[in-house]
């Protein structure tokens, strides 16, 4: 790299975790996520909007981390597969059903798809299959076929409506 | 500072369309001027008029804008054949615009209705109506220097319905063919007008004036398939790797069929009200 190259300050907080990151301007926030912060879910597939495997969360709003310079988003939240997970730890309901179902094989899409699918369920708790169809359009994945991705969603949505306190 | 990076700079708004052409090294310009902290330009207002549309208002504000989809309902119908939400919580209506692809959704919606952008540069601003707005494919009339504040989409006349009909291989893809059409009727329920904005065949939007086929026509027996064949005889388009020219100009006589018997429809229920 360039060492004249002039850095900027950034923060950014991560699943809930503030953190402060110097990078170029040049940065985009999947490279930010992953190389400077270490948060390695977020897989990065076509670097050019089209697969959606580096779809995070910011601000609550799926978008393709690819198409963002993370100076762009300085005083950000951000949420990505690591923050998908349940409450102790463990799997989050999106990540239990994928695993029931078979919703996916060699995992590299994954991540876009539990983020994706995350914030769709909470705009809508009770999708059908076309719905669900859809909201997953614009994540590619090579190994499954769909079918069990859509059934992934639909047994996701089912976990999230059966989980107490909502 | 636009002025400053000349034609070395370009503006960076949602990012959707020019972070891909930079990630693909296609282009490469010295500088990016960020234009997200200017919170002023993020707007959709609604005057009895139309719609305007400031530069920073992302996709998904103006499809959910319930003022703007009350007086201009083909807003809504169209933004939301743009991409995937995901691709719409952070593009902009303005930045499509700008961006002036001939497949997309939003400048064939500003032909249709007759909109306008308002450009400022240092030097002063101007308004350039959508006719000269579009130059060709990924060209607009946009200049070194200048920025795109805000697009002005102005409310049909009263009687009017509209419709966005598209057809592409998955949903979310770019449209093979597609097209906005406004439709007018006159107090008895008749064809007064009928315009209709195509993309995907011609190298920017083709506005066709289809009122010659169906005027005077009653509002639920028009001759559709006579506006289709009379589109399908204007719009220019060409063979690639996603359908033949011949395809093309087949789902633009189809898709006006349909888009327009169903934007009649949609003047007939406004009309009542």
């Amino acid at each position: 790299m360039n060492q004249l190259e002039p850095i900027h300050a950034v923060r950014l907080t991560v699943n809930g975790v503030p953190h402060e990151v110097e990078v170029p301007a040049r940065r985009l926030l999947a490279d930010c996520l992953r190389h400077d912060l270490g948060y390695t879910g977020t897989h990065v597939g076509c670097e050019h909007g089209v697969c959606g495997a580096c779809t995070v969360l910011l601000d609550g709003a799926p978008v393709r981390s690819c198409l963002l310079f993370a100076v762009g988003v300085d005083g950000s939240e951000v949420t990505t597969v690591e923050g998908c997970r349940a409450a102790d730890g463990g799997p989050g309901p999106v990540q239990r059903a994928f695993a029931e179902c078979h919703g996916l094989q060699c995992g590299f899409c994954t991540p876009g798809f539990i983020t994706t699918v995350t914030a769709f369920l909470r705009e809508q708790p009770d999708p059908g299959a076309e719905e669900a169809r859809e909201a997953i359009g614009g994540n590619l994945c090579r190994c499954t076929g769909y079918q069990n991705i859509v059934a992934s969603v639909l047994r996701a949505a089912e976990i999230v409506r059966s989980e107490p306190g909502r | 500072m636009l002025a400053d990076v000349g034609d070395d700079g370009k503006v960076l708004a949602g990012g959707q369309s020019l972070v891909p052409i930079l990630n693909m090294r296609l282009a490469s310009p010295r500088h990016l001027v960020d234009i997200n902290r200017l919170r002023e330009l993020a707007y959709v207002r609604t005057e009895p008029e139309g719609v305007r549309v400031g530069a920073l208002a992302r996709h998904a504000d103006t499809e959910a804008d319930p003022e703007a989809h009350a007086v201009l309902p083909l807003l809504r119908q169209a933004t939301g054949q743009v991409a995937h939400r995901t691709i719409r919580n952070r593009g902009t209506t303005v930045g499509s615009l700008v961006h002036a692809d001939p497949a997309a959704e939003l400048p064939a919606v500003l032909m249709l209705v007759d909109g306008e952008v308002e450009l400022v540069a240092a030097t002063g601003g101007r308004t350039v109506p959508a006719a000269d707005f579009f130059v060709g494919p990924l060209e607009s009339a946009l200049r070194a220097g200048e920025l795109a504040v805000a697009a002005r989409f102005p409310a049909p006349p009263s009687g009017t319905g509209t419709a966005w009909l598209e057809v592409s291989r998955r949903a979310g893809d770019y449209a093979l063919c597609g097209l906005g059409i406004a439709v007018t009727l006159d107090g008895d329920r008749r064809m007064s007008r009928a315009r209709a904005a195509y993309v995907s065949v011609g190298p920017t939007p083709v506005l066709v004036d289809l009122t010659e086929a169906v005027a005077g026509q009653p509002y639920d027996a028009a001759d559709w398939s006579g506006a289709g064949a009379l589109a399908a005889g204007r719009v220019e388009p060409e063979d690639d790797i996603h359908a033949t020219a011949g395809y093309r100009r087949h789902l633009t006589a189809v898709l006006t069929a349909r888009a327009g018997a169903a934007a009649a429809r949609h003047a007939a229920t406004r009309h009542e009200r």
